[in-house]
């Protein structure tokens, strides 16, 4: 993998993605077919989402709200809005021309805080309807060269929302985090699977740079093709760096759209924007405007879950924790359940530590009544770290509480009386590494630590808990 | 003598004799059957005559009959659709080559709610391609003769449609209008027709031409049976999003009740003192029907649509935007006519190329180049806005006025060929009748005697926003008139 340096100091990436989010809404945006993923080809299809002449299409409603319950989660203001048609001939796409919004879309005007604090705005939040699907056979893959091209209709309308930010990241890890905070978001609303890698988000970059200091706009370059989060970063690194160089030896980019290459982690040349398409919009003559009623906006409103922000903040108060360190966990959904056991009784910080070491393939048949016992065994010093772990393993497919799996394994803590004359007898054992052990070389010290921690564990077969045993070696100094 | 309006009977007369057993739905249909195998071949008024489909639905709708069904308001009658209508399994053209061969898999509402009401349909009508056109000798399938004279045309676009009527191929038929495309040829063709209000008939299945514009209606002999038909054919369609709420406007309910005391318009601007090129004779058959209401109770005064004047421009913008959009479908790709070609967009190119005749050609790009970058504003969004002022200004009238009267036509039917040379002189014939379909408000022509030539001129009744019923009921004043004059 191609390693790609950070811009120097003089000079700042400015970035604004344009985010697809496939709606999971039972049927397509405009006809009763089935929103479905991985039918069978061309199965989920009527005549108007074929676009067959004379057919017309109806709106789904709760694509609309959803859309708009996406729009207040982005802090947009939800508006009066028109469908337009943008006008292009393309094979996957039945009508010749995309049902979308243009200059009066749904939601306007937001932003996104993401966990670093900074706030990146939200131009528009609009509603629009997805392509088909085509496959080229023969020739490059492209569809100039191929010997001919298979198309399947059934993600033909499929409802889309276009969350478009403004260009406020300035770097590719910023990039990051916002798609994973709108990813958050959408998963926290439940409107959308949100997989990148699936295709129900696809983040388009758009990638100049610019002199710190400055406030120009310089030429953009559209990423496409982008197919996780992790080349979402290293595309934005690499376009920028591509910029830097051109500026550098005196040339300048031109306005593409340009399509990352997983492979080389590059990206290449695609289509020229100075000519590029008119797409000849104009309002979509079949439907009518959506016009939110105040009681439907109301409910919206009422309906909105608690989002990642205010999830990481609220963890982070109840485990004593920074909002950073509770990310993970709240990316993975277990915010509400650690707010739960954390309740329950349980530690905070240990909570936090077992979701993000021990749990990260998912809490299974934990309860937090049953974590909190667990961990309020471990924090009482009932079972030791290493137990700890092993008990949690199992209670996560088994379902079994604490006490009756530490009961069966023969987990009990060792009385520290017992443990005072091992350590006392394997100090007189091994005078050598007692010794080193004492000594000025930290290193070896620690070193040691480590050998008499080990022994008095094989011996104990690991019931001993280490930092009781840390405590004893430390005190016969 | 190819005229021969309701020669078996009007569609209301049909449908009792049929209902009550006087007569069967087979020998409605073989009546009309064997006059369409006479007269077809000098007026060709069809793409397709569906005979044995309407043989069968007629021994179905016999069969009903004898076994004491119901059998609904339009049972046995013959009905004809203009062939951009969709009707399962049935070929349907738009007279585009592009669309050749080309059997939807659905049927358009309209078509369903008249074989409901146990209308037969048996036929596809000739159309000016994908209804583009006031003559309908844009048809990639030939033109359609005017039954009155065959030199002449029956206009259009929806002239197979009004020919069917006029010839006595069907009582009843369904055409669509865009700018004036059932109400010219009816008044060519000496029959009534109607452009319900925007929204108050399902465009479901109606194979679009300017979405904003196009609204199905019927031909008939009577303003009865377009009534009859209205009703049937009216009220909310869920698959159309901008079909109105509202059930059918019961607009048979004030046919017999006169006009006494209502308020009529004459429009200026349409009766020769501003819009130059309507012939003397059709504009005092307008007057005469102004006089007719009047002298039947009626209060008639002059009244001003002072836009209407750009009412023809702003149409010429707003339809071939729209249509270059709707039309982009026929690319080759899915259905209808495909040339091969090297690539994708080569085939495109080729399809469209050999598929659309010129005038649909000529409007694809006028309004390709209305909705540009940089003239959009200028065209298409300009033409909006007389659009909005036109509509302001007919409400304004429709403070002082019920109705509106107007000629349809600025002449009678004229002879074949005389105006396809030059597409402006054709454009003028809707000059009357577009600013109704920029308003989206309701309008008819009625017939209303002859001119010079012995040819039917109808005159233009206009109503506002859901005004149907007033609208019906001046007409049915207006044909009592005229056939006292007669």
């Amino acid at each position: 993998m191609r390693h790609e340096p950070s811009l120097p100091d003089d000079w700042e990436l400015v970035c604004g993605l344009e985010v697809h989010v496939e709606l999971s809404t039972a049927t397509k945006l405009f006809c009763g077919c089935a929103n479905q993923f991985g039918s069978e080809p061309n199965t989920n299809v009527c005549p108007t989402c074929l676009g067959l002449p004379g057919s017309l299409p109806m709106v789904n409603e709760s694509a609309v709200t959803d859309a708009m319950r996406l729009g207040r989660a982005l802090n947009c203001t939800v508006l009066p809005s028109v469908f337009a048609r943008k006008n292009y001939f393309y094979p996957d796409m039945p009508k010749d021309f995309q049902t979308t919004q243009y200059d009066q879309p749904t939601n306007d005007s937001g932003w996104l805080d993401i966990p670093t604090g900074e706030r990146i705005g939200v131009e528009r939040a609009h509603i629009e309807e997805d392509t088909g699907k085509t496959t080229h056979v023969g020739g490059d893959g492209r569809i100039t060269s191929a010997q001919y091209s298979l198309i399947d209709y059934n993600r033909a309308g499929v409802p889309l929302v276009e969350v478009v930010s403004r260009p406020d990241i300035r770097t590719a890890d910023e990039a990051k985090q916002y798609v994973s905070e709108l990813r958050g978001i959408l998963l926290a609303l439940d409107v959308s699977d949100a997989r990148m890698e699936e295709g129900s988000m696809r983040v388009d970059a758009n990638v100049s740079i610019r002199p710190v200091g400055s406030d120009e706009l310089r030429t953009r370059c559209e990423i496409k093709n982008i197919n996780s989060l992790s080349s979402l970063g290293r595309a934005i690194a690499h376009e920028a760096n591509r910029h830097l160089d051109l500026y550098t030896t005196g040339d300048a980019p031109v306005q593409e759209t340009r399509h990352w290459d997983e492979e080389s982690g590059r990206t290449r040349s695609g289509r020229r924007k100075e000519d590029s398409d008119d797409y000849r919009y104009f309002p979509e003559p079949d439907l009518t405007p959506l016009i939110p009623s105040a009681d439907e906006l109301d409910a919206i409103e009422a309906g909105l879950p608690v989002f990642p922000a205010e999830q990481r903040s609220r963890l982070a108060e109840a485990a004593g924790i920074e909002p950073t360190a509770a990310s993970l966990i709240v990316d993975r959904g277990d915010a509400d359940f650690a707010l739960a056991s954390i309740d329950a009784g349980a530690d905070g910080a240990r909570v936090v530590v077992h979701l993000d070491n021990n749990l990260a393939d998912g809490i299974g048949k934990l309860t937090p009544a049953s974590f909190a016992e667990l961990v309020g065994m471990e924090t009482g010093g009932a079972l030791s770290a290493t137990q700890t772990k092993d008990v949690l393993a199992e209670m996560v497919t088994s379902g079994q509480s604490a006490a009756d799996i530490a009961t069966a394994r023969g987990f009990e803590a060792m009385d520290t009386s017992e443990l005072d004359s091992m350590v006392d007898e394997l100090i007189a054992n091994h005078p050598d590494e007692w010794s080193r052990y004492c000594g000025d070389d930290e290193g070896d010290a620690k070193k040691m630590a480590g050998f008499f921690t080990g022994q008095i564990m094989k011996a104990t077969k690991g019931q001993a808990d280490g930092k009781v045993v840390a405590q004893l070696l430390n005190a016969r100094k | 003598m190819h005229a021969a309006p309701a020669a078996f009977g009007t569609a209301a007369q049909i449908a009792d004799d049929v209902s009550s057993g006087t007569t069967t739905a087979s020998a409605v249909v073989e009546q009309h059957l064997a006059r369409i195998s006479e007269h077809e071949g000098d007026i060709h008024a069809f793409n397709l005559v569906l005979a044995e489909e309407a043989r069968e639905a007629a021994a179905a709708i016999d069969e009903r009959i004898s076994a004491g069904d119901e059998v609904g308001p339009l049972a046995g009658v013959p009905v004809v659709l203009k062939d951009n209508m969709c009707t399962r399994g049935v070929e349907t053209t738009c007279s585009s080559r592009i669309l050749k061969g080309w059997k939807p898999p659905y049927s358009a509402t309209v078509a369903d709610r008249l074989t409901d009401a146990g209308a037969i349909v048996v036929g596809k009508a000739n159309l000016d391609e994908f209804a583009m056109g006031s003559s309908t000798e844009n048809s990639a399938f030939g033109p359609t003769h005017n039954p009155w004279d065959l030199e002449k045309v029956p206009g259009g676009s929806s002239g197979g449609s009004a020919a069917a009527v006029a010839a006595g191929f069907a009582p009843l038929s369904l055409g669509s209008d865009t700018g004036g495309s059932v109400r010219q040829p009816a008044s060519f063709c000496g029959i009534v027709g109607v452009k319900p209000t925007y929204g108050s008939v399902s465009r479901y299945g109606l194979i679009a031409f300017g979405s904003s514009l196009d609204q199905i209606g019927p031909f008939s002999t009577t303003v009865e049976d377009a009534a009859l038909s209205f009703e049937i054919i009216a009220g909310h369609d869920p698959l159309d999003a901008t079909s109105a709420p509202e059930p059918a406007l019961p607009v048979r309910s004030k046919l017999d009740a006169g006009v006494e005391g209502l308020r009529v318009g004459v429009i200026n601007e349409m009766n020769g003192s501003v819009i130059e090129g309507l012939d003397a004779d059709v504009l005092a058959r307008s007057r005469a029907a102004a006089e007719a209401l009047a002298a039947a109770g009626a209060i008639v005064e002059e009244c001003s649509i002072p836009s209407s004047v750009y009412g023809l421009s702003a149409y010429y913008m707003v339809a071939p935007a729209e249509a270059s959009s709707n039309l982009a479908r026929f690319d080759g790709v899915r259905y209808g006519l495909r040339e091969d070609g090297p690539n994708t967009a080569l085939m495109n190119q080729a399809s469209r190329t050999a598929g659309f005749g010129a005038e649909v050609k000529r409007r694809i790009i006028v309004g390709t180049y209305a909705l540009s970058a940089g003239y959009r504003d200028a065209y298409y969004g300009k033409a909006q806005r007389v659009r909005t002022k036109i509509i302001d200004e007919f409400n304004a009238a429709y403070k002082n006025f019920d109705v509106l009267l107007s000629p349809t036509a600025p002449s009678t039917a004229f002879a074949m060929g005389d105006k396809t040379a030059d597409p402006m002189m054709m454009y003028l014939n809707d000059v009357c009748t577009i600013p109704s379909n920029l308003s989206g408000q309701p309008a008819m022509s009625v017939p209303f005697g002859v001119g010079d030539d012995g040819l039917p001129i109808g005159v233009q009744v206009l109503a506002p926003l859901m005004g149907e019923v007033v609208m019906f009921q001046v007409a049915a004043e207006l044909e009592r008139a005229a056939g006292g004059a007669a």
